[in-house]
C-alpha cells in the first residue's frame, strides 16, 4: 500500500517568544482519515504548535503545507478559509445566539444584503441531521449543556466553507483538549462524532490530557517535549508507560536510581479525614486520611484532578457529596473560612490570580490571611504585624526584604515566599501546596522543600503537589495517585516505591 | 534602586514620583490660572467675623462633593462603583426639610436633629439596597445603583410632593450656610469626615481589606476575607456620606429641590476620584487624593466662571481641562511625551517593569 499523502505537512517549525524557544524544528504531518493525537507535558509546546497551525502566531522559521501547496497563515481566519477549523477547549460561541446563527455566525446566507433566515435554519437543520446529531437548531445554545454546545463549535468549524462554495469544506479540525469538561457519555457522543467524520475523511487533531481516551479514539500520536518533536507512533504500537516515559523524557529504570531518600515513621495521629469527597466534574468521590506532621504527595499528570482534591479539602470550591472531619470535628467546607477557621491554608498553583494582592506590599500580602481572620475591627497592632512580618521575611530569605516592596514586582520565587508566609503566620494545621515550586529558580525549590520537611517535623500536616515526581516522592511520607479525575491508589513511601512503580500505577490505574 | 547621595534631581524624582505629585500640580496650575483675571484671588479678608476669599468659596462650595466623593472612593476601591449618590442627596435634603417643616417650631433643636437623623437613616438605608443588591445579589454596581439613581429621584419628588420645599430653620441653616470660628461650618464638617474615613480605613484593617477585595477578589475570597460584608459596609458608607452631602445642600438653600439637588454630582465624584489616583479598577486607594481631586473639580468651575468662559461653552472648557489632567495622570502618556529626557538618568522605572511585561508572554508559550 503507498503511503498517502497527507492533507497538512509542517516542517522544521520554529517559534520563539522573548527570552524563550517554544518551538525549535519541529516536524509535523497530519493525514486525512486519522484522529491524532499531539502529546506532551504542560508547556512542551502543543498549544504553541497549534496557534501556529491556525495563523494565532506567526511562525519564525519552518514551512507549512496543506496538500502539497506552501501556505502562510497570517491570521485565523486565513487558515479556516484553507479549510483548518479550530475548536478550543473553551466554547466560543454565544450562548444567546440560537443553534442555528451560532453554526453560521459571519457567514450567514443572504440574499441582497438581508439574512436568508429560512434558508439558514433549514441548512443548518440539514447540517446537524447529517452529523447524526438531535439538536433543535432554532433553540438558543444556552439552552443545551455544555457538551452539546461542544458539539454545535464542533458542526460550525466543520460547516465552514460549505456555504460560499468555494473551499471543499475542513479538511483539518483541530481540537483542543474538547473532553476537559465533559462527562463518560458526553465524551462517547463525541467521539461518535469525531469517527463520523474521519471516515467522512477530515484530518483531526486531539488534544487531550486523558490516556484512556487517547488510546480509545486516536490512531497516530505525535509527542513533544520541550518544544522539540520526540517521536511520531501509531498509537498501537506505543503503550502508556512508553508514551509517559517519552512525554517526561526518561526512562523508568534511569528514574529508579536517581531515588534515594530516608523516611521519617513517627507521623502523629489523624487529624483530617475526608469521606467520599467529590464535586461532578472536578474528582470523583474519594476517601482521604491525613496524620498530623504527615506529608502526602499527590502525584499524577496534569488534569488528573490533583488540584480540584486539594480544592475541595480548601473549601475553595464546594463539595457535593461527602464529608470533612478536621481534628474530630465535622467541617462543612462550604466556603474558604470553614477550612481556615479549621486550620487549613492553601497556597493556589495559581500565584497570580488566585494568591496576590499584586498592587499590595510584601507585608500587606503578608499580613492578609492572619487579619482576615481577626476581622477588619481587630487591626494587628503596628509593633506585632512589623514584627511577625520581619521575622518570617527573615526566616524564608524574601528579597528584597523591604516589607514596603509591592509584591507584584518580586521574582516568582520570592512571591512564593511570600504566599508561605501569609499562611504560615496562621500557624495551620494543614497546609495545602499546589505546585509551590512551578516557575521559580532552583535555588528558591529547594529553601521551599526543606522548608516543608522542616515544617511536617514541626508536627503540620501537608498536602503537596508538583508535576515533578522526584519532588512528590522525596518528601511525601504517602502518595496518592490520581488518573483521570480519580483517586486511584495511596501508596506509603518506601524503599519499594520508586517513580516508576507510581509511573506505572499512574498508566495503569490500579494499585499494584 | 538605592540611591548614594540625596540629589536634587532624585529629591525631586522622589517629589514627582508620590502618588499625589500630579493631582496637586494641576490644583496649584489651575489656582495660579485665576491670578492674571483676579489679582486678589488668593487674598483673604475678614469681614463681619467671617473670613472671605476666593480659596475659602472653592472649599465651601466644593464640600458636598468632597463629601460625596470620600464616600465614593471606598466604593471604587472594592472594583465597584455608585451612582446613586446624587439621588441619596436628593432624598435626603427632601425628607429632612419635609419634616423640618412640618414642625411648629423650626428652630427647635430637637426637631432639627431627629429630621437630620431620619435624613441620614434614609441614606444608610438605601446604600445597604446597594450593597445588598452588588454583594448578596451579585448584579453589576453599576446597574445595581442605577436603580436609585433613576428610581430615587422619583422618591424625593414623592416626598417633597413635587413641590420645592423651603423652610426657615436657623439651626438647620448652619450646616451648610452658617459660621463657626470664622470659617464656614460646613469645612469643619468636610474635616471631620474625611479624618473619621480615614480613622476608619487606616486605623483599622478595613482599608487593606478593601484593597485586598479590589484588589484581587479571588485572591481574597481564598484567604478568608468576607467580602461581601466589607461591600455592604463600603456601599452604606458611600450613602451616608452622600446623606451628610444632601444635608448640607439643603441647608445651604434652605430648601429642598428633588429634581435639582445634587444632580450629576455622582459624575463629578468618580471623576474626582479619578484625579486623586485610585484606579476604577480597584485595589489602591487614597483619601487625601480624592479631596485633592474634587477640590480640582470646584477650582476649575470657579475658574471658568472668573475668567470669563462664555456659559455655553463652560462645559466643553471643563472636558479638555479633564482630558489633559487624565492624560497627565497616565505613565504611558507621560512616557511618550516626557520619555525622551527622564530615560538617560532613570533606568530604575523601566528595569522592574521588565520582568512583568514578559511574565505574561511567557506564559503564553504554554
Amino acid at each position: 500500500m503507498a503511503e498517502p499523502q497527507p492533507v497538512l505537512e509542517m516542517t522544521g517549525i520554529v517559534k520563539e517568544f522573548p527570552g524563550v524557544r517554544a518551538l525549535s524544528g519541529v516536524d509535523f504531518r497530519l493525514f486525512p482519515g486519522e484522529i491524532h493525537a499531539l502529546m506532551g507535558e504542560n508547556g512542551a509546546g502543543k498549544s504553541t504548535l497549534i496557534k501556529v497551525l491556525t495563523g494565532v502566531y506567526s511562525l519564525d522559521g519552518g514551512t507549512v503545507t496543506v496538500d502539497g501547496k506552501s501556505v502562510l497563515f497570517a491570521s485565523p481566519l486565513q487558515a479556516q478559509q484553507a479549510g483548518i477549523s479550530t475548536v478550543y477547549q473553551e466554547v466560543n460561541l454565544c450562548p444567546n445566539l440560537s443553534v442555528a446563527e451560532n453554526i453560521f455566525i459571519g457567514r450567514e446566507p443572504t440574499r441582497a444584503g438581508r439574512i436568508q433566515w429560512k434558508r439558514m435554519r433549514k441548512e443548518a437543520a440539514e447540517l446537524v441531521d447529517r452529523l447524526g446529531l438531535d439538536i433543535d437548531v432554532s433553540a438558543p445554545l444556552s439552552s443545551y449543556p455544555l457538551a452539546v454546545q461542544q458539539l454545535v463549535a464542533i458542526v460550525r468549524s466543520v460547516g465552514t466553507g460549505d456555504s460560499d462554495g468555494e473551499g471543499s469544506g475542513t479538511k483539518v479540525l483541530v481540537l483542543d483538549e474538547p473532553t476537559s469538561s465533559l462527562d463518560r457519555d458526553e465524551v462517547l457522543e463525541l467521539f461518535r462524532l469525531m469517527r463520523q467524520l474521519r471516515d467522512e475523511g477530515v484530518a483531526i487533531l486531539f488534544v487531550s490530557h486523558f490516556l484512556d481516551q487517547i488510546y480509545e479514539i486516536c490512531d497516530r500520536m505525535t509527542v513533544l517535549r520541550n518544544g522539540t518533536l520526540v517521536g511520531e507512533h501509531m498509537v498501537r504500537d506505543l503503550d502508556q508507560v512508553g508514551l509517559i516515559e517519552l512525554m517526561i523524557g526518561k526512562a523508568l529504570d534511569q528514574l529508579e536510581e536517581l531515588h534515594e531518600h530516608q523516611l521519617r515513621s513517627d507521623v502523629g495521629e489523624t487529624l483530617v479525614q475526608a469521606e467520599g469527597l467529590g464535586r461532578t466534574g472536578g474528582i470523583a468521590p474519594f476517601d482521604l486520611e491525613i496524620k498530623k506532621g504527615e506529608v502526602i504527595g499527590l502525584a499524577g499528570l496534569l488534569g488528573s484532578g490533583r488540584t480540584e482534591l486539594a480544592r475541595l479539602l480548601f473549601g475553595a470550591d464546594q463539595p457535593d457529596s461527602g464529608k470533612v472531619t478536621i481534628g474530630g470535628k465535622q467541617v462543612s467546607m462550604s466556603a474558604p473560612n470553614d477550612a481556615i477557621g479549621a486550620g487549613v491554608a492553601f497556597c493556589s498553583e495559581n500565584r497570580k490570580a488566585e494568591g496576590l494582592v499584586p498592587d499590595l506590599t510584601v507585608r500587606e500580602n503578608i499580613i492578609l490571611a492572619l487579619q482576615a481572620s481577626r476581622g477588619w475591627i481587630r487591626p494587628i497592632p503596628v509593633a506585632q504585624r512589623d514584627e511577625l512580618v520581619a521575622k518570617y521575611i527573615k526566616a524564608l530569605d524574601i528579597r528584597p526584604a523591604n516589607p514596603e516592596a509591592r509584591v507584584g514586582q518580586l521574582s516568582g520565587g520570592n512571591q512564593q515566599k511570600v504566599l508561605l508566609a501569609r499562611w504560615l503566620i496562621t500557624q495551620p494545621q494543614l497546609l495545602i501546596l499546589d505546585e509551590p515550586t512551578r516557575g521559580i529558580d532552583i535555588g528558591a525549590k529547594a529553601e521551599i522543600q526543606k522548608l516543608v520537611v522542616s515544617l511536617s517535623e514541626d508536627g503540620m500536616a501537608v498536602l503537596y503537589i508538583a508535576a515533578e515526581l522526584e519532588e512528590v516522592l522525596r518528601l511525601s511520607h504517602t502518595i496518592g495517585v490520581l488518573r483521570d479525575r480519580k483517586l486511584v491508589a495511596r501508596l506509603t513511601n518506601g524503599p519499594e516505591i520508586t517513580t516508576s512503580r507510581i509511573l506505572e500505577t499512574i498508566a495503569s490505574g490500579e494499585h499494584q | 534602586m538605592s540611591t548614594p547621595s540625596v540629589t536634587t534631581p532624585s529629591r525631586w524624582r522622589a517629589l514627582t514620583h508620590h502618588h499625589l505629585f500630579w493631582p496637586v500640580a494641576v490644583l496649584v496650575a489651575l489656582l495660579l490660572v485665576n491670578v492674571p483675571f483676579t489679582p486678589d484671588f488668593f487674598s483673604i479678608k475678614m469681614t463681619d467675623g467671617h473670613l472671605y476669599g476666593s480659596l475659602v468659596s472653592i472649599v465651601l462650595f466644593g464640600s458636598p462633593l468632597i463629601l460625596v466623593a470620600v464616600g465614593m472612593t471606598l466604593v471604587i476601591a472594592t472594583g465597584g462603583i455608585d451612582l446613586s449618590v446624587g439621588a441619596v442627596v436628593a432624598i435626603t435634603g427632601a425628607l429632612t426639610c419635609s419634616y423640618i417643616s412640618d414642625q411648629a417650631d423650626q428652630n427647635a433643636l430637637s426637631g432639627v436633629f431627629l429630621a437630620m437623623g431620619i435624613g441620614l437613616v434614609a441614606a444608610v438605608v438605601c446604600g445597604l439596597w446597594n450593597g445588598f443588591l452588588v454583594a448578596r445579589m451579585g448584579i453589576q454596581p453599576i446597574i445595581a445603583t442605577l436603580i436609585i439613581m433613576v428610581a430615587g429621584r422619583g422618591v424625593a419628588q414623592l416626598i417633597t410632593d413635587g413641590q420645592i420645599i423651603t423652610i426657615n430653620s436657623e439651626p438647620y441653616k448652619l450646616i451648610g450656610g452658617g459660621y463657626w470660628l470664622t470659617l464656614p461650618f460646613s469645612i469643619f464638617v468636610v474635616a471631620a469626615v474625611v479624618a473619621v474615613t480615614v480613622a476608619l480605613t487606616r486605623r483599622t484593617a478595613l482599608g487593606l481589606l478593601v484593597e485586598s477585595v479590589g484588589g484581587n477578589a479571588e485572591a481574597s475570597r481564598l484567604v478568608g476575607i468576607r467580602s461581601m460584608r466589607i461591600k455592604i459596609m463600603v456601599y452604606m458608607f458611600c450613602a451616608l456620606c452622600a446623606g451628610i452631602a444632601g444635608l448640607m445642600i439643603s441647608s445651604n438653600t434652605s430648601a429642598a429641590d428633588g429634581n435639582n439637588a445634587g444632580l450629576w454630582i455622582e459624575l463629578d465624584a468618580i471623576l474626582a476620584v479619578v484625579i486623586g489616583g485610585t484606579s476604577l479598577l480597584g485595589g489602591r486607594f487614597s483619601i487625601g487624593g480624592t479631596v485633592i481631586g474634587a477640590l480640582v473639580i470646584q477650582t476649575l468651575t470657579t475658574t471658568i466662571y472668573t475668567i470669563g468662559v462664555p456659559t455655553q461653552t463652560n462645559l466643553v472648557f471643563k472636558a479638555v481641562v479633564v482630558i489633559v489632567v487624565c492624560l497627565l495622570q497616565s505613565p504611558k502618556f507621560r512616557a511618550k511625551v516626557f520619555g525622551a529626557k527622564g530615560r538617560g538618568k532613570t533606568a530604575a522605572p523601566a528595569a522592574p517593569a521588565t520582568p512583568a511585561d514578559a511574565a505574561p508572554k511567557m506564559e503564553v508559550s504554554r
